[in-house]
């Protein structure tokens, strides 16, 4: 469990003050992925440095699995950083070390005892799934097996908590989903909780439970993923879920409907086609599944002889939520 | 046949070689090694107290940085050299010699390498080393275990060069009195125009110079995994003396 409340950050640029982070507040259950995304400078990369106490914040508090962080003196911050496990964008694996030996290295700076440490690190490797790579340099190795041995590294020393800086933005796409699918299993197998940093709206989808939007260092939009896509005032929703471009140039009345959870699977336009004798044209659309509900995302041309505000009355009273597109 | 013949009837090749050979040897060796004890902690201070170091030390790091390092290292050798004769002297109890000349070469050698060694180390990502912070690692473990092991090519790479550039100073640290080749260099061919025992020196010099740089550049090698090229080059050997193997078992 991380729990970041009212976290400030302030640096100074020559004569003025910069506020990287400005009241960051935030809570990520046991267990669950959230997801911060934000432009570059936005203050995601501050905010990571300030959870790892790479940066002391200015003020404000984070706690993880109840324990204080940011109280903590600098002699003890060695012991609470081994609380956090960190996967990096570029992996920061060491070139002098083989798999194995990256893997063993949080381990050797406790002086773990030898056979523990090639138990634990044959564990680890089999966990990302690369036993066979183990005396592989850095070099020998592709940029998703190098984010494997980053991940395997970061859990090495028992972490409760996974800390993911983009772990896929310098990835392709088949290498992302591999990286994710594996986040995704540690985090239920491992019971972890973790926060992935990320500007890809992709991978808010594919794993996160729960997303937060940083913006000029404050946090403007939060919640669990399937209120944020249903959530038709905010603009993450609209960023996660986009209505897929079209150029038809319209001559009808058009609506955007947003269909959420049980909405999104019953047949609404069918229906809206026998009760008011309309005749539906979807425009552009996208119905998907994101964190086990259903989201549809739809532009719809109209052609009915009942008045349109009819029509939005009864999808509004069917759980559909409208909006009149200009 | 002739030219042959008179290399081992002159003195100078049969008498007084073997032993400024040695002395050398012996200058080179004496502050090659102080050099890499004390440039090496010196160069590691020059990097973790800059701005935005591992520990930043300003004002230290200026005071090391530009006064000590800097002012030595403006100071042609020639006249370091013979500024440090008092120094040598309450060191070593003697002003000549191979032993004596050797405080002058590490003390002129030191910030040299110290130099490089800094360099060196500022080539280390710091993504490494924030890693390295972020999965509990002391200041110590940093510096042993990331920066030293990751510019371990580059760092033996500044030592070679180094130790060739006192194989140098060493040549002029012999006429002010260090002996060695450097001296017999100009008793013999500048003082006698003795061409024969100049030309083996040259010889002699140079190849002293090619072996350390030939020992430097393979063991920089052996130790660097940066590049898969290195890398698979290592492994290759590896199989290739495999396979020979395998063939021996195979007859």
């Amino acid at each position: 469990m991380i729990t970041v409340t009212n976290l400030r950050k302030t640096y100074r640029q020559g004569e003025r003050t910069v506020t990287a982070l400005d009241d960051v507040t935030l809570a990520v259950p046991k267990g669950s992925i959230h997801g911060i995304v934000g432009h570059s400078g936005a203050g995601k990369s501050t905010l990571v440095r300030c959870l790892t106490l790479l940066d002391r914040p200015t003020s404000g508090s984070v706690v993880i699995d109840g324990r204080e962080l940011t109280s903590v003196k600098d002699s003890e911050i060695r012991t609470a950083r081994r609380r956090i496990g960190m996967v990096f964008q570029h992996a920061n694996l060491m070139d002098s070390r083989t798999a194995a030996q990256n893997v063993a290295h949080p381990l050797e700076l406790v002086k773990t005892p030898k056979s523990e440490i090639s138990r634990k690190v044959d564990e680890l490797l089999g966990l990302v799934g690369l036993t066979e790579f183990a005396d592989a340099y850095p070099s020998q190795l592709s940029g998703g097996q190098k984010q494997r041995v980053g991940i395997a590294r970061a859990l090495a020393s028992d972490p409760d908590v996974l800390l993911c800086d983009e772990p896929t933005s310098a990835l392709d796409p088949a290498t992302t989903e591999d990286i994710l699918t594996l986040i995704r299993n540690l985090t239920r197998t491992l019971n972890l909780t973790v926060l992935v940093i990320t500007h890809e709206m992709h991978v808010v989808k594919r794993i996160c439970d729960s997303v937060s939007l940083l913006e000029r260092g404050r946090i403007i939009e939060h919640g669990p993923l399937h209120e944020v896509v249903g959530d038709r005032s905010g603009s993450l929703g609209k960023s996660l879920m986009p209505l897929p471009s079209s150029s038809l140039d319209a001559t009808l009345p058009e609506l955007d409907l947003l269909l959420v959870g049980e909405t999104a699977s019953a047949p609404i336009l069918s229906e809206l086609t026998r009760r008011f004798d309309a005749n539906v044209n979807v425009i552009a659309g996208t119905v998907e599944t994101l964190a086990g509900s259903r989201f549809g995302r739809l532009r719809v041309e109209v052609d009915s002889p009942v008045p349109l505000s009819e029509i939005t009355a009864y999808l509004e009273g069917a759980g559909v939520h409208v909006e009149v597109a200009a | 046949m002739n030219f042959l013949d008179s290399l081992f009837e002159n003195p100078g090749i049969t008498q007084a070689l073997p032993e400024e050979f040695l002395a050398t040897l012996q200058m080179i060796g004496i502050s090659g090694f102080f050099t890499l004890l004390i440039g090496l902690p010196l160069g590691i201070f020059l990097h973790t107290s800059s701005p935005g170091g591992l520990r930043p030390m300003p004002v230290t790091n200026r005071i090391v940085s530009d006064v000590v390092v800097n002012i030595t290292r403006s100071i042609p050798f020639a006249i370091l050299m013979v500024s440090l004769i008092p120094l040598a002297r309450f060191l070593t109890g003697s002003s000549i010699g191979p032993v004596a000349a050797s405080v002058s070469l590490s003390i002129g050698a030191i910030p040299f390498f110290a130099r490089l060694v800094e360099t060196s180390l500022r080539d280390v990502s710091s993504g490494k080393i924030d890693a390295a912070l972020v999965m509990g690692s002391t200041r110590l473990q940093v510096i042993t275990k990331v920066m030293i092991a990751e510019a371990l090519p580059s760092l033996i790479a500044a030592f070679t060069t180094t130790l060739v550039t006192l194989v140098g100073y060493s040549a002029m640290a012999g006429i002010i009195g260090g002996g060695g080749l450097g001296r017999l260099a100009y008793n013999y061919g500048l003082q006698r125009f003795d061409t024969t025992v100049m030309v083996v020196i040259i010889v002699i010099i140079v190849a002293i110079v090619q072996i350390i740089q030939l020992i430097g550049d393979r063991l920089a090698q052996r130790v660097d995994h940066r590049t898969a090229a290195t890398a698979g080059a290592r492994r290759s050997r590896r199989n290739r003396r495999q396979e020979a193997a395998n063939n021996v078992i195979g007859v």
